[in-house]
């Protein structure tokens, strides 16, 4: 991913609504992530401290502060989707890619994702963004596969 | 046949199972196809839309490409054919005062704007009567009158008033909200004007959780569209009335769905939860007169109008009065959104509506009202689904989440979940919660090994006790519903 202008995003959000938050939301939505250095350059821009900045970037789950890795992988933990064999799929999950939730490698990072709105046609993930369904009926190679292409070297 | 127009659904539970492929396949056989929100029959998705030639609006479930050729072929007589439109039990049987447009045109589309036309000359406290007679109640979780919100915020006097829309729909079990936003965001944009005008509210938000990406870029469409048209800013359809509404995106927090958690993160800081009182509609966003209010209830707000406050509430059971959009999701068969009047059990819900489980065997549990909800059993499914029937059984409706599990289901394991939910999300500002999730998910390990008798247990129900008497918010306050629901119905899961 490539490095953003991470100045002139903070000051355009300056003076508006919620602005320290979408700036670093939105520095993460265009890299990926937000380093200690962004972070820096945010609590410039606004013109609060450093500490204030970090607080927020650790409480957002969405806030990331390591670069992801090429192939996101996101399963939905709750409910709804472990009444159906979520908790099954996680771990077939975790076996294939060799990582635990909330771990990540080279190749690929697992996240836990409380609920994506599917709960009625679950177990439900996302890869790279992309919604998957009925994960206990999905050909699990294939599927990884299939989006390891978008993202992986 | 070459003017035919086909309906196919574009929210993402629709493009999950293949809706794209299946409308580029309609569009390949020369059909005119129009991409449409969701019925919410997400059981059936893809769900294709069609006239055929004798006139009649036939549906056609879980289409896939190959199918397309052979339901063009043979209309009706198709295997997935589940009849005309309008005769479909499923849809037939609800009642949508909400949802009544959802699913039927694309969510750009511009429609009728009736029911705000019909309140820009009316005098605000008036408006509020109306809601007041409908005896409309929040659909975020908590059920509060309306009513008691908007008058709040007119009377309290103030340079600045504020809407917020809770659309952090973090509920597991529940996509009202997104089915909503994704198709047919503008009745969320009436509604919400309608009661800026009766509050003297000038300024919006719609705080919006970042795993709806679709819903977010619907809704930003919408609102774009909503200024073009002179529906939003100054001086609303010719009118006197000026209302901005944006569009706010979360950063991923379960907790920012608790309304002052959400104005913490709106004002762009950890959202951290603030004591109440001051409620919001005293204090709320920048310390500003401001109502909170789910999705639902500001899209409730058009049909109230449009129909009237006194029919309106001759719908369900009052004090539960209206409509209300039910999910249900889980183990189920037919899973979706299903819009009906309060009063109906939960059994016309789980088994009729739903089919019973998607697996084939025994429902042994429901869980109601989202993360923070009981656990009931079976003998609990012929109560009516009213707030005042619910509480009584020591359950809460919340946002309308109905999750079914089978008989494969661990309580003791859910048990362990909620604790872990907790500590998840909390937001770690009091001890009861922020510790107490800990503990209450060592314990229930514990019992989970095997390691664990009538001490631990007698442990975790302190643990609740004290989480519900002294949390500072309902995350820590609620976490021992489902913990306790689960114990008290299915004990024999925590003996092991
Ligand atoms: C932990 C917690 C999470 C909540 N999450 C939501 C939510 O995602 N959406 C929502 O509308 N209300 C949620 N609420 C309820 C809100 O605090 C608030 O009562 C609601 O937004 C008011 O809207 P209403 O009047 O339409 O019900 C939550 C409450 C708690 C305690
Ligand atoms: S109960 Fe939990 S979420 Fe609520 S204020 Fe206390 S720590 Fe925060
Ligand atoms: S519970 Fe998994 S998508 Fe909602």
């Amino acid at each position: 991913m490539v490095k953003r202008d991470v100045p002139a995003i903070a000051a355009r959000h300056l003076g508006r609504v919620g602005g320290v938050l979408q700036a670093l939301r939105e520095v993460v939505l265009e890299q990926g992530f937000v380093s200690e250095d962004d972070q820096r350059v945010v609590a410039d821009v606004f013109n609060i401290s450093r500490a204030d900045v970090r607080g927020i970037v650790s409480f957002y789950e969405d806030l990331k502060t390591q670069p992801p890795a090429p192939l996101r992988v996101r399963i939905c933990q709750a409910e709804a989707c472990q009444a159906v064999g979520g908790r099954r799929f996680t771990r077939a999950v975790e076996e294939r890619l060799g990582i635990p939730v909330g771990e990540q490698n080279e190749r690929a990072s697992i996240e836990a994702v409380y609920c994506l709105g599917l709960c009625a046609q679950g177990p439900a993930f996302t890869v790279n963004e992309r919604p998957f369904t009925h994960a206990d009926k999905l050909d699990l190679d294939s599927a990884l596969d299939l989006l390891g292409e978008a993202g992986s070297p | 046949m070459a003017s035919t127009r086909v309906h196919i659904p574009q929210d993402v539970a629709a493009v999950a199972s293949g809706a794209d492929a299946v409308a580029e396949a309609f569009a390949a056989a020369g059909l005119d196809v129009v991409r449409t929100g969701s019925r919410g029959g997400c059981w059936a998705e893809p769900m294709v839309e069609m006239a055929e030639d004798s006139g009649t609006r036939s549906v056609w479930r879980n289409v896939t490409t190959d199918d397309v050729p052979e339901i063009l072929k043979r209309g009706s007589a198709h295997p997935k054919c589940l009849g005309a439109l309008d005769a479909i039990d499923w849809l037939a049987g609800q009642h949508r005062v909400v949802f009544d447009r959802c699913g039927t045109d694309h969510p750009l589309a511009l429609p009728p704007t009736v029911a705000l036309e019909s309140c820009l000359d009316v005098a605000p406290t008036a408006l509020i009567d109306e809601i007041e007679t409908s005896g409309l109640r929040g659909r975020g979780g908590a059920g509060f009158p309306a009513h008691i919100k908007w008058r709040t915020v007119r009377d309290t006097p103030a340079e600045q008033k504020y809407l917020v829309c809770n659309a952090d729909e973090g509920d597991s079990g529940t996509f009202a909200d997104r089915l909503l936003l994704e198709g047919d965001p503008f009745r969320l944009i009436e509604g919400m004007t309608i009661a800026a005008i009766a509050t003297g509210a000038s300024r919006g938000f719609v705080y919006l959780r970042s795993e709806y990406p679709d819903a977010e870029r619907t809704f930003a469409a919408a609102l774009k569209r909503a200024y073009e048209q002179g529906l939003l800013g100054k001086g609303i359809l010719g009118s006197a009335h000026t209302f901005d509404l944006e569009l706010f995106v979360g950063a991923g927090a379960y907790i920012c769905g608790e309304e002052t958690s959400l104005l913490e993160s709106l004002e762009g800081r950890r959202g951290e939860i603030r004591a109440k009182p001051p409620v919001p509609a005293i204090a709320g966003l920048f310390g500003q007169p401001t109502v909170v209010h789910n999705v639902i209830s500001y899209a409730a707000v058009p049909g109230i109008m449009q129909g009237g406050g006194d029919a309106y509430a001759e719908l369900g059971v009052a004090p539960s009065t209206g409509t209300m959009a039910f999910q249900l999701a889980g183990n189920v068969l037919r899973g979706g959104l299903i819009e009906v009047p309060f009063g109906i059990t939960l059994a016309e819900i789980v088994e009729g509506y739903g089919g019973g489980t998607r697996s084939g065997r025994p429902l042994r549990t429901v869980q109601i009202g989202g993360p923070l909800g009981a656990y009931l059993g079976r003998e609990d499914l012929d109560t009516p689904l009213t707030y005042e029937a619910m509480a009584n059984i020591g359950a809460g409706i919340g946002h309308g989440g109905i999750v079914v599990f089978d008989d494969t289901v661990d309580l003791a394991e859910q048990a362990h979940y909620a604790f872990k939910f907790c500590e998840v999300e909390s937001c770690g500002k009091c001890t009861p919660c922020r510790l107490g999730s800990v503990r209450g998910k060592e314990t229930m390990q514990t019992i989970l090994d095997g390691r664990g008798g009538a001490r631990e247990l007698t442990m975790i129900r302190d643990l609740c006790e004290v989480m519900e008497s002294a949390s500072l918010c309902q995350m820590g306050g609620m976490t021992p519903i489902p913990v306790l629901s689960a114990m008290e119905r299915f004990p024999e899961d925590f003996k092991r």
